[in-house]
């Protein structure tokens, strides 16, 4: 297990070198998408308008964070739940989109997309949103502000902690770590 | 004759808002102690550094400006009303409603009701869904349950078949909250629901994440099976996270009610690792 600083936008060179069960901490922009501005988002892709922001060597982030206290950016900021950009991310990931950011397992079509546009699925700590949300140094809604926590918004994150749960080989962080951990509470706890 | 007693539904207004906002930002206490156990016990590294990131979370959000978890969750509320109690000056939901809407805005806490099809927000986290029970006594107990869709969305019931007994319920629970896996953010605590009907196997499986951590049932023969599972559960690798480790659940809890002679109604509810709930009597 390697640890990297990265700072986006991410290039094929950064991917290449990361494997599933690194930990990376990332710093620089991250944009901000759930469902809804996915759907928002692939609808204008359908009607061949440009998306709100430039896709290429960028990272989403697959949140809907809590409201900002005044003098604050942004409330409390942990990853959402990442299967449900099942059908949207290998469209971004062949346009140029380098990474993504959520919990629990993406399909398989999206491991397939990694390793052939070499992208990463990065899993984040569920639950540890005051963390991340404290790490946040700017936030401002780029797009769709109508659908409120679930606006596309454009962050500055500095050394957000991060694993690497599909690298660009097809790789599995989840599968890996099961198989290495299973059956070892009895014999060990 | 018993006496009535008079509540005034403001008391309950207010009681809710304390409630709400006192969940969003602080860890149960038994919650906290479960994961120091966790912990102690944990042989993986990053499974370590999870939990390591979990309680520094739980520091940052007692400060009170940033909650536990972004998903502040639905307004859950197991209400029991003693019989001899008279609700008074108004609504009694009406005011569940307002205490709710007042600490999910007074609190920067994200709202979450949304239209189910056209996934329009309603901005003030309203209704909340309230259980209600009536009980002896003239004592209002409220236990409020911020419930966030990550971990609901792994819940279920099952009809199961009476055939099935024991040994397929523990099978049916263990296998499901191991194919959960990381979703609804390990460790987690386990409910379960066995009997009743269709929808009370469900309340009971809610119900049941809300006992204090690691509790066994009374009942010998439910605690067998909690112990059980608990085992299974952990020996699966998940770990906190889904990162690999033996904290996968900090405990299982079941509730079970007598069900029909054609039926065994299943219900499995996940709480999450932050599990927010808090309570008062009235
Ligand atoms: S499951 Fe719980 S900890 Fe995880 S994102 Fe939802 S509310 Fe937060």
């Amino acid at each position: 297990m390697a640890e990297y600083k990265l700072t986006t936008p991410l290039t094929d060179d950064d991917i290449i070198k990361l494997k599933a069960g690194d930990m990376v901490y990332l710093s620089g922009v991250v944009y901000t998408a759930r469902d809804a501005a996915h759907m928002r988002m692939i609808k204008a892709l359908d009607e061949g308008k440009e998306l709100p922001f430039d896709i290429k060597g960028q990272v989403i982030y697959y949140v809907g964070p809590s409201p900002a206290r005044p003098g604050r950016p942004i409330g409390s900021a942990g990853p959402t739940t990442a299967y449900r950009m099942n059908p949207f991310a290998p469209r971004l990931i062949a346009l140029g989109q380098k990474g993504m950011i959520g919990k629990g397992k993406m399909s398989d079509e999206v491991k397939q997309a990694c390793m052939k546009y070499k992208a990463c699925y990065f899993a984040s700590i569920g639950g540890a949103a005051a963390v991340v949300g404290s790490a946040v140094k700017e936030a401002e809604i780029i797009a769709y502000p109508e659908l409120g926590p679930e606006a596309v918004r454009r962050l500055v994150v500095e050394d957000m902690p991060l694993f690497v749960c599909y690298d660009s080989y097809g790789n599995d962080l989840y599968e890996m770590a099961k198989k290495e951990w299973a059956g070892k509470f009895t014999t060990t706890a | 004759m018993a006496q009535v007693r008079d509540v005034g539904v403001k008391d309950v207004e207010e009681a809710i808002y304390k409630l709400a906002l006192d969940a969003a930002y602080h860890i149960p206490e038994d919650v906290l102690e479960a994961e120091k156990k966790a912990y102690e016990r944990e042989k993986s590294p990053v499974a370590k550094k999870v939990l390591e990131t979990i309680f520094k979370n739980i520091e940052v959000s007692a400060q009170g400006e940033f909650p536990l978890c972004q998903d502040t969750g639905l307004a859950v509320i197991f209400l029991e009303v003693g019989q001899d109690v008279h609700f008074t000056d108004g609504y009694l939901v009406d005011a569940i409603n307002r205490g709710v809407e007042r600490a999910y805005k007074d609190g920067y806490l994200r709202k979450s009701t949304c239209h189910p099809l056209t996934r329009e927000n309603y901005g003030n986290n309203l209704p909340a869904i309230v259980h209600t029970f009536v009980v002896p006594g003239d004592k209002v107990k409220i236990i409020f349950d911020a419930k966030g869709g990550g971990s609901e969305s792994m819940s279920k019931v099952q009809m199961m078949k009476p055939a099935d007994g024991r040994d397929g319920i523990v099978k049916t629970v263990v296998d499901w909250v191991i194919q959960a896996g990381p979703n609804p953010c390990p460790p987690v605590i386990v409910g379960v629901g066995i009997g009743g009907d269709f929808e009370r196997a469900a309340v009971m499986a809610k119900h049941a994440t809300l006992r204090k951590v690691g509790e066994p049932s009374p009942d010998p023969v439910l605690a067998d099976m909690e112990r059980e599972i608990y085992e299974k559960v952990n020996n699966s690798g998940v770990g906190p996270a889904g990162l690999g480790g033996l904290t996968t659940c900090l405990g299982v809890h079941i509730e079970m009610e007598p069900c029909h002679i054609a039926t065994l109604p299943l219900g499995i509810n996940i709480a999450c690792h932050v599990n927010r709930h808090k309570e008062i009597v009235l």
